[in-house]
């Protein structure tokens, strides 16, 4: 009896300790969730007070003056993304079929190795890259090494999705385009990619929204510019970087254009994240049916 | 999906379309790999004056001169190990937590929504993380957190002397907010991936929920959650713009957490384009290359614990 009675008080124990954990656990769980509300929450309600047209379309003002915008900004990190993407996707592309068609040995196995290491870098040692590559021998800062930078950023996840994509469509449907005559060519880039796409084109956004709000490489690379500049060859205003400048100045005007920053990149990134998720799950049906 | 080897025999290019597809294929994959040795190759080339002038006692010297040139890595090897140790414990701490509650206790309608949330968090910029870190975690350190934690332990040197906002401290707390998303998101992948099998013959022997978590499912899949936290570890160890605009940016090596420090991401951030003498430039980029070698080694250890427990998939 006394035995049983033992057990009993021991199992309420053991269901208290599992309780609590269970309440720990949870509250870690929304910690981590909240810290992104809080942060959005700032962002959003500093930077909705700086929003307006102006902001969106004008250059910046000097100080003292008031109003001005991040017009040139957003129009540098357009085009610094736009030639990123240019580069990087023929690239990522090329080197994911490599990798789906000729997946085993150790020339592909290096290669994928090569790939995880660049997935590691830290982006700042990328922009000193891009920096001895770009711009130390030219003499100037160029939007153009932003560009190389960001695509060498982007390739990582490029390379490795389009080779599980490419890998993922049925083998069926290859050998089927080869029996009816097509050359392996043919084959790959008429079948078997337009298959893969929706996967591919979810790595892409998700590339996007991992180097649009990057910073540190632009430091050395892009470095900034007050005026509308649309030549990759020169320093350009990228937005990341005017919230970074405008932040750590001490004028509270700037200070709060740089909210109004954060909340743009905020909101980019958010679409292009949601934008792939939604990608994803068409990618997924298309693969099921 | 591999490859079997009468798919090899159909892969074989033959007619001259093939041949330039082919030739097109080889040559972005070799281009691919060409960057990626080249990164490495100018990294020590443009640190190489420094290489030789310092030679290996640059990674203990702890004094950073540029007006005699004289320059030691050692206080932002110090700040970027210290920011990243306290990001790692909290991050782990935390991360793991959530994880093993998403993974088996959340309900369907909770832990979908909670998981989208922090991965949501992974993907906002850095440099927003650094903007709150520096108007409102920084105030909030000076003013709450830090003499709170001055009241309590005051006795330790770790937390003793000013405290400006700015500093160690402020640092790692927003490089753990930036990598528990990072913990939580692969640390959650591995504890789903465990076998129900092991879930049921613990509840079988009689464990609760939570004894079944912790002493059964977690050991299980420790090298997983380990290999994510050493990948977390790789980031906080790059991670440039958020730590630099709330570590204070000075390079000695103290004792208080509150004190203002340097990271060897955060000094190439600051002095990089300030730099005027072609050997400060260089000592520079020996910095890089430091953080590139230490980030690739911890990036191959996680990678490596992680791939040994989910199989050949790809982190």
């Amino acid at each position: 009896m006394a035995q049983s009675a033992f057990k009993r008080r021991n199992l309420a124990r053991r269901r208290i300790v599992g309780g609590l954990g269970v309440g720990l656990a949870l509250v870690c769980a929304i910690i981590g969730a909240a810290c992104l509300l809080i942060i959005l929450g700032y962002v959003i309600v500093q930077g909705a007070g700086a929003l307006n047209r102006d902001f969106l379309t004008q250059l910046p003002h000097p100080v003292g003056v008031p109003g001005g915008g991040v017009g040139n900004g957003i129009l540098g990190t357009f085009i610094i993304l736009g030639i990123a993407t240019a580069m990087a996707v023929p690239i990522g592309l090329l080197t994911g079929i490599y990798l789906s068609l000729f997946g085993r040995g150790p020339i592909p196995e290096a290669l994928r190795f090569l790939s995880d290491v660049l997935s590691g870098v830290p982006s700042i040692a990328i922009g000193l890259f891009a920096y001895a590559v770009l711009v130390a021998p030219f003499k100037h800062f160029s939007a153009f090494s932003a560009s190389f930078a960001f695509m060498m950023l982007m390739l990582p996840l490029l390379v490795r999705t389009s080779e599980q994509a490419i890998r993922s469509v049925p083998q069926t449907v290859r050998e089927g385009a080869l029996a009816l005559g097509m050359s392996n060519f043919r084959a790959t880039v008429r079948i078997v990619i337009p298959t893969a796409m929706p996967a591919i084109v979810t790595a892409l956004l998700l590339a996007i929204a991992r180097v649009i709000g990057e910073t540190a490489p632009l430091l050395f690379t892009a470095f900034g510019s007050q005026f509308w500049e649309s030549n990759p060859n020169r320093p350009m205003a990228v937005l990341a970087l005017q919230v970074f400048t405008y932040a750590i100045s001490p004028y509270p005007s700037w200070q709060a254009q740089a909210w109004g920053g954060a909340l743009l990149l905020i909101g980019a990134v958010f679409v292009l994240s949601l934008g792939a998720r939604l990608m994803l799950r068409r990618a997924m049906r298309g693969l099921e049916a | 999906m591999t490859v079997g080897p009468q798919f090899r025999r159909v892969a074989r290019f033959v007619s001259p379309a093939d041949r330039g597809f082919a030739a097109v294929v080889y040559g972005g994959s070799i281009l691919f790999a060409l960057l990626i040795i080249g990164l490495f190759v100018e990294l020590v080339l443009g640190s190489w004056p420094s290489i030789v002038a310092f030679g290996p006692s640059f990674i203990w010297k702890s004094s950073w001169d540029p007006i005699t040139s004289n320059f030691g890595a050692l206080p932002m090897i110090f700040g970027t190990v210290m920011t990243s140790l306290i990001a790692i414990v909290l991050a782990a701490f935390i991360g793991i937590m959530a994880a093993v509650f998403l993974a088996d206790f959340a309900p369907r309608w909770l832990g979908q929504p909670l998981s989208f949330l922090i991965e949501l968090l992974a993907a906002v910029p850095s440099v927003v993380y650094g903007l709150w870190g520096l108007f409102v975690l920084a105030p909030f350190m000076r003013t709450a957190i830090g003499p709170a934690l001055q009241h309590v332990l005051g006795w330790m040197p770790l937390f003793s002397g000013p405290i400006y906002g700015g500093g160690l401290l402020t640092g790692g707390i927003i490089l753990a907010l930036m990598i528990v998303p990072t913990v939580t998101a692969i640390s959650r992948d591995v504890l789903v991936a465990i076998p129900r099998d092991l879930r049921e013959a613990s509840m079988a022997l009689g464990s609760t929920k939570w004894e079944t978590a912790i002493r059964v499912v977690l050991p299980a899949a420790r090298v997983g959650v380990f290999g994510a936290c050493v990948l977390a570890l790789g980031r906080a160890l790059g991670e440039t713009i958020a730590v630099t605009m709330v570590i204070g940016n000075r390079p000695e090596i103290s004792a208080s957490l509150f004190a203002p420090s340097y990271t060897l991401a955060s000094v190439i951030a600051n002095e990089f384009t300030e730099a005027t003498t072609s050997i400060y430039i260089s000592a520079l980029i020996e910095l890089g290359l430091i953080l590139f070698l230490v980030s690739m080694a911890v990036n191959a250890v996680a990678r490596f614990m992680i791939w040994s427990v989910r199989g050949s998939e790809r982190v």
